[in-house]
């Protein structure tokens, strides 16, 4: 039970005393999150709204496919990802093993899936007066389209959240693309997993707090900004 | 109101974008990458030598501590440039095959089987030989790497030596598939034996205040020699390995200034490994 009361303290004390070890980690953890999401986000949105909007053939089986696609496991991305990037894979030439853009990259994959599903059943979800309503009152098609997604916002910043969170915790594509380099390709999450595995097990739970705490800031941001 | 929280929203906004454009950039790694094993990563070594290293030659280095088999498949793969690994025999058919050039031996420690003060199987003192035989008699836990390391390879080539065929489903053998430190502790937790280097075994112990559970059971003998080398990864076989740098950290490593540091860095009073790239 001790190491656990420590833990909480030597988190306290890592994040207020500047520890170099813990902010490279939470660096790196922020930088992946933030390029992964920003690409998901790019492509996602405007798939899912597609998906949830538009009626097109086999759009049944476009979403079971992309519902699959929810369950995809992250030591597979990881897999995946570490065979194309390898030196000797299709984009070894970029160099991307053991950097954070290669990690970016397979938390973009894990990310892209949530964010396609959430978004088209945010929009499928909107009022079904709505266009209607957008329609009645001299709504262009553009202006139909900007209406709904305005409409859906919040649960698609919720959709955000959820791929956001997804991808902060992620150990398995962190691990096998980021190598776990010390300085350079350490997150938070792969910290913990050698803390842990060194029996250092206060360090570890300081670390998960950290995590908890940048969460915590993230979504306290996103309330302010859904306030109306 | 609404107008205040408008432009409340729009700074904070502003403020995450900048937050973001602050970090350091992203640019393909032109520092030396190296691949080793996880003892001298979990020692504290390689963090230890780095910056000695970098003072020195200007070169940055970033590693990633696996078992020696992966390491080596790192190299063959040409995803790292240098290669920090200990299994001897692996090694020079390593080298025979083309992938790697250059290997040089840089310093050692031995392998020690490590268990439970208890001792349950009763070989304390014993030879490798005759631990292993009892230990399979007695059915105690072992705990193995699993993991195609270097000490996993010895532990194999040890039981082989013992006249027994490597262990495998048995109850009581346990294969973690993960480092040393965290086999080491898994040990612990099970009360089981587990072979490691010395070199982890001290910081484990200095780790836990000088007072492991575990204690060391068997030592000595020249089959227990644990040998660490340096191998450039062959810039025959990877055009695009950055030899320079990997030329520059093997000199280094083997000069005598690092080899110095490598006969410095104690734990517990006790060196962890022995420097011996002149012999």
């Amino acid at each position: 039970m001790d190491f656990i009361l420590q833990g909480t303290a030597q988190a306290l004390d890592l994040l207020f005393s500047g520890d170099p070890e813990t902010f490279s980690a939470v660096a790196a953890t922020l930088t992946v999150s933030s390029y992964a999401m920003a690409a998901s986000l790019a492509m996602g949105i405007p798939l899912g709204f597609a998906l949830g909007h538009a009626d097109f053939a086999g759009k049944r089986q476009v979403r079971l496919v992309v519902d699959t696609l929810l369950s995809l496991p992250t030591v597979f991305i990881g897999l995946l990802v570490y065979a194309f990037v390898s030196r000797q894979g299709p984009l070894g030439e970029m160099g991307l093993l053991f950097t954070l853009p290669g990690i970016a990259m397979g938390q973009t994959i894990l990310a892209l899936p949530i964010v396609i599903a959430l978004t088209a059943t945010a929009i499928e979800n909107t009022d079904a007066g709505l266009r209607t309503t957008l329609l009645s009152l001299g709504a262009g098609r553009r202006h139909l389209l900007t209406g709904t997604l305005w409409e859906a916002r919040h649960a698609i910043l919720a959709a955000a959240l959820t791929a956001y969170g997804r991808v902060m915790t992620e150990v398995g594509i962190s691990m096998m693309v980021g190598g776990n380099i010390k300085w350079h390709t350490r997150t938070i999450t792969t910290a913990i997993a050698l803390e842990t595995g060194k029996g250092q097990f206060a360090t570890g739970i300081a670390l998960g707090l950290v995590l908890l705490a940048i969460a915590f800031g993230v979504n306290a941001g996103v309330s302010f900004l859904r306030r109306k | 109101m609404k107008i205040q929280f408008t432009a409340c929203k729009a700074v904070f906004l502003g403020a995450c974008i900048l937050m973001l454009m602050c970090r350091p950039g992203w640019t393909a790694s032109p520092e030396l990458l190296m691949a080793t094993t996880t003892s001298t990563d979990n020692t504290g070594l390689l963090d230890y030598l780095a910056p000695h290293f970098t003072e020195a030659t200007g070169i940055e280095i970033k590693w990633t501590a696996t078992g020696t088999g992966k390491a080596l498949e790192l190299g063959k793969r040409c995803d790292v440039d240098v290669l920090l690994v200990h299994a001897p025999d692996a090694e020079k058919q390593y080298v025979a095959d083309g992938y790697g050039i250059n290997r040089q031996p840089i310093m050692y420690n031995d392998f020690v089987v490590i268990g439970p003060k208890s001792d349950p199987a009763d070989i304390r003192g014993k030879t490798t030989k005759a631990a292993l035989n009892a230990i399979r008699a007695s059915g105690s836990r072992f705990v193995s790497r699993g993991d195609d390391s270097g000490t996993h390879k010895k532990e194999i080539a040890l039981w082989q030596a013992a006249g027994l065929t490597p262990p495998d489903r048995e109850s009581w053998y346990i294969q973690t598939g993960q480092g040393m430190l965290p086999s080491i502790n898994i040990a612990a937790e099970q009360s089981g034996y587990i072979l490691t280097d010395r070199g982890t075994y001290i910081k484990y112990a200095h780790d836990k205040g000088g007072n492991p559970p575990l204690i060391i059971v068997v030592e000595g003998g020249d089959m227990l020699r644990n040998q660490y080398s340096v191998i450039q990864v062959s810039p025959e076989n990877c055009p695009d390995v950055r030899a320079e740098k990997a030329r520059a950290f093997s000199g280094w490593i083997a000069g005598q200034h690092a080899q110095q540091l490598i006969d410095g860095f104690r734990l517990l009073d006790k060196k962890l490994f022995i420097p011996n790239a002149d012999q």
